[in-house]
């Protein structure tokens, strides 16, 4: 028992370093980067929701002309100026906003379903399927995206059906390519080769191992393609493939205001193409924290 | 004689994030003391998972980013500070590691071992200490996907020795090795503690370390729970702790008998003794201490409340 | 030797295949559009006062009465004798008009995709190097700020500060205006292509050093460089021995693999510059209904882009010494 002693006074005399087991796990006082993460994932999506609805009830407003007031500069009373038809910017970007992330849900949504299917189809329906899938992404992925998106509307006589088949059907490659990946890898797991052995039945497997293990990649999959999907929608419009010139799309603003940008009538293009860019981002970032959220490799970071 | 590596309840922390948002500070090595003398082979023995890699990094200061150290290392009697072991490693401490895996894919094992340096005194040091693994200097051409699993162990070691350490670090040197094979990388290692280098052998199988090392320390869930001469598993009823005891009747020649349940994951374990879950001779106490002491007993340490050899002491009386 | 150049062979079958396949695909969604080429051409009203004959004339030319499959196959007959067709916009042979706006575009193309590259790598590396620090995050923030900025906002946004704004460079074209082309001299060129390149090369960047940042950190998370660390190599030196050469063939497929990226971003960019390149007049050839036209663009792009992955897959060989030695041993 004097050994024991000792030991213990050698222990307090180096400063006592985990004299207690309870009390050597050291403290957390840094922020909790996860909760921060939750908050900002609710905050985010109210915000994308408050736009979309402000946007459907500022319709009306943005097609407002009044010719009193054209070309007026940002100020109070009409935040981001009015253009050369005296409609206010401000309720037309709304307007747009709302447009794109409506549609962009739409596209995102459909081209995630797509890979989805196809790339279960290719790891699932064996080896003459996939090597046909495969071919189809190489094919789709050869066409710069741009490009595709432009026949495709063209195939659907452009306007909303156009643009929205032709995102639509141009962005399920890489997401197909995770998923087939994915599967297959989930195909050849053990306990999926064991309970296959006990006995559960295919559907059984998919529902109870597949599903639960896909969906997190599905769902960071799908946030992720919406910032492609509402870029490729806006540049179609704004190249004249994608939604008539009557609608307030943010890619008729932005082409319209191509003709005033030499008479110095900046904040046509400036504003709406911010507003753009930050909802895009906002969507990017939202995407980025879901990943590392359900992403059981950033468990340490 | 003063060790050349002296390590005084080292402890090393991880910062995790479990499911969703919860945050928590995981410890992964928990008060481990440990010492090394020169010319001496110890071996660090402990199931895999038990944190015995992050030692060999604790003591080289490469741990990853999300962890942190506690406690005090000594190396040759001054303490081994952060800058230090930055200075030393790689020169008088050296790690040799598991595989080829540790070796650049896209760089020539030459190049690798001489650190881009260039000059004609490395360049012969090199091929030095392959030569005196049997290298030859088409070796120093050739990429690590080239090597056989023994040309990349001794290469390995060749890297280590090339510095003229005076402390080696073998982090589970021999896997995929058969028995002769490994037996002869073992044999490299007693002939530099016999030059005069320390070694710490970190491995997970008792039978190898045994066959070479000077002195064994049992490494379990993050803790030593044991520290005994080699000469102390010729005979049983010398070891102190019920574990130490488990792994040995483990071993083929003395029974093969397995140890049931499983190691905790470290952290799992808040008081008591980790490995009460499993202990045949688990007394009440022994779950709820807030501490169990490393202590001195026959010139060995061990971490138990009731180790064997007192415990008899008690049953006589 | 024998495998490489099977491996090539089997590469450029494929690709072949893929290319029937990309024509084929246009040649069907041209067809299947709704969009009447005499009507957006010529117009509902002229349309209106011309004799039957006209009409049926016109329609001979923007071949709206012949079968689709019939016209494929004639089209497809007539490119494996080395001809696109003639342009129905600008009445000139396909090859004729692309080669033409290749050349203009080729400039701006190739500047991009060098700078983008280069300036993407030493990003990507940077931002791994420094993880989770300053530099890292700089980058990062900048690179998802860029990603989420639609490439002709930004065209749009510098042409506003640099041409109208401060006056420093011209609005648009690729040459100046009313100057005879014999007279263009290659400083003109140059100035009249420093904006849409730059452009280009903004949004290049962001793709490639998120990318080559990823394999960065992987790369110095590996175990090679924890044992070139246990060796005492400096930070600098695991960066620039162990972590550049280990990013260095993923950098390869990337850099080949934004071809396509930029030569989609290009469209955008010289719509907004009214640059005479590759990008407008497909987009004209799209608003026009010039299917042999479009279609000659898609095919070609669409042959530079997985030019572009074979000769990764080609590079990747010769760098890697895997494939490398493993070939030179069979």
């Amino acid at each position: 028992m004097r050994l024991c002693e000792n030991e213990q006074q050698k222990r307090r005399d180096e400063g006592g370093t985990g004299r207690n087991r309870k009390m050597r796990i050291p403290r957390v006082k840094e922020p909790n980067r996860r909760k921060s993460t939750i908050f900002f994932l609710f905050a985010a999506v109210l915000f994308l929701a408050a736009v979309t609805v402000a946007g459907i009830l500022l319709e009306g407003r943005a097609a407002e002309t009044d010719f009193t007031r054209t070309n007026l500069a940002p100020g109070p009373g009409c935040l981001f100026g009015t253009d050369w038809m005296g409609r206010d910017m401000f309720a037309r970007t709304l307007a747009g906003l709302s447009l794109s992330i409506r549609i962009g849900i739409l596209t995102a949504a459909v081209s995630a379903v797509i890979a989805l299917l196809a790339g279960t189809a290719a790891a699932v329906l064996g080896r003459k399927a996939d090597a046909v899938i495969s071919w189809c992404i190489d094919l789709v992925m050869g066409i710069p995206h741009i490009l595709l998106v432009m026949l495709i509307s063209i195939a659907c006589g452009r306007g909303f059906t156009g643009v929205v088949a032709g995102v639509a059907l141009s962005h399920w490659c890489s997401l197909a390519r995770v998923i087939r990946g994915e599967v297959i890898q989930l195909c050849q797991a053990p306990y999926i080769l064991v309970a296959e052995k006990l006995g559960a039945s295919k559907l059984q497997n998919v529902r109870r191992h597949m599903i639960p293990h896909l969906l997190p990649q599905f769902l960071t999959g799908l946030i992720l393609l919406f910032p492609h999907a509402i870029l490729h929608e806006a540049s179609v419009t704004f190249l004249g493939f994608g939604l008539s010139s009557e609608q307030p799309a943010i890619g008729v603003i932005l082409s319209e205001s191509m003709q005033y940008l030499t008479t110095g009538r900046w904040w046509l293009a400036l504003f709406p193409g911010i507003s753009l860019a930050l909802t895009v981002l906002l969507f990017a970032i939202l995407g980025e924290r879901l990943r590392l959220l359900l992403d059981p490799a950033s468990i340490h970071e | 004689m003063e060790p050349i590596l002296e390590i005084r309840h080292m402890s090393v922390f991880f910062t995790q994030y479990e499911r969703g948002i919860r945050k928590r500070i995981l410890p992964v090595i928990r008060d481990l003391t440990l010492s090394v003398e020169a010319g001496e082979i110890v071996a660090v023995v402990g199931a895999s998972g038990s944190g015995k890699s992050l030692l060999a990094h604790g003591i080289l200061g490469i741990l990853p980013y999300n962890s942190h150290m506690e406690g005090t290392i000594r190396y040759a009697g001054e303490s081994l500070t952060p800058e230090r072991s930055a200075k030393l490693r790689g020169k008088e401490i050296a790690l040799i590691p598991q595989g080829v895996t540790y070796l650049d894919p896209l760089m020539k094992v030459g190049d690798q071992l001489r650190k881009g340096n260039r000059s004609e005194a490395v360049r012969s040091r090199i091929r030095r200490a392959l030569e005196r693994y049997g290298l030859g200097a088409e070796t120093e051409a050739l990429y690590p996907f080239e090597l056989s699993g023994g040309m990349a162990r001794r290469v390995l070691i060749a890297s280590a020795v090339a510095e003229d350490p005076r402390l080696i670090i073998a982090d589970e040197p021999t896997p995929g090795l058969d028995a002769r094979a490994a037996e002869r990388i073992l044999g490299h290692f007693r002939e530099l503690a016999d030059e005069g280098s320390g070694v710490l052998f970190i491995t997970h199988d008792l039978e190898l370390a045994l066959t070479v090392a000077d002195r064994v320390a049992v490494f379990y869930a993050g803790e030593t729970i044991e520290e005994a001469s080699a000469e102390d598993f010729k005979e049983p009823e010398r070891l102190r702790h019920p574990f130490t005891k488990a792994l040995w009747r483990a071993m083929p020649e003395h029974g093969f008998k397995p140890i049931s349940g499983a190691q905790p994951y470290p952290g799992a374990v808040l008081a008591g003794c980790p490995f009460a879950g499993q202990c045949s001779d688990c007394l009440p106490e022994c779950k709820t201490a807030e501490e169990i002491p490393l202590r001195e007993i026959r010139g060995g340490r061990v971490r138990c409340l009731h180790p064997y050899g007192e415990r008899k002491k008690e049953e006589t009386i | 030797m024998k495998h490489r150049l099977q491996f090539t062979g089997k590469k450029l079958v494929r690709m072949a295949l893929l290319l029937l396949g990309v024509s084929l695909v246009t040649f069907l969604l041209m067809c299947a559009s709704p969009l009447d080429p005499l009507q957006t051409n010529v117009g509902q009203v002229a349309l209106g006062s011309m004799s039957p004959e006209q009409v049926e004339r016109l329609e001979a030319y923007w071949g709206v009465d012949t079968p689709p499959l019939q016209r494929y196959l004639g089209w497809l007959g007539s490119v494996l004798h080395g001809d696109f067709g003639t342009s129905l916009l600008y009445r000139q042979p396909v090859l004729d008009v692309i080669g033409q706006r290749l050349s203009n575009s080729f400039l701006l193309l190739a500047a991009a995709w060098v700078i983008s590259g280069i300036l993407g790598l030493i990003l990507g590396v940077t931002a791994g190097a420094f993880r989770g620090k300053l530099p890292d995050k700089l980058i990062r923030g900048y690179c998802l700020l860029i990603s989420s900025t639609p490439a002709f906002w930004l065209a749009i946004l510098l042409l506003l500060v640099f041409s109208v704004w401060l006056g420093w460079l011209p609005v648009g074209l690729s040459v100046p205006a009313g100057v005879a082309a014999d007279a263009v001299t290659f400083a003109d060129r140059f100035r009249h292509a420093i904006l849409p390149a730059l452009t280009l090369s903004i949004t290049g960047v962001a793709n490639i050093a998120l990318h080559t940042r990823e394999k960065m950190v992987d790369a110095l998370e590996s175990d090679y460089v924890l044992f070139a660390r246990a060796r005492g190599e400096s930070n600098a030196s695991i960066v620039l021995r162990h972590g550049l050469r280990n990013v260095s063939l993923p950098a390869i497929t990337l850099q080949f693999a934004s071809i396509s990226e930029i030569i989609g971003g290009s469209v955008l960019v010289e719509q907004v510059f009214s640059y005479p390149g590759l990008g407008q007049a497909a987009v004209d050839a799209g608003l026009g209904s010039d299917l042999p036209l479009l279609l000659g663009i898609t095919v070609i792009t669409s042959a530079i882009v997985f030019a572009g992955n074979l000769i990764a897959d080609l590079l990747y060989g010769v760098v890697d010494p895997k494939i490398r030695r493993g070939a030179a041993r069979e």
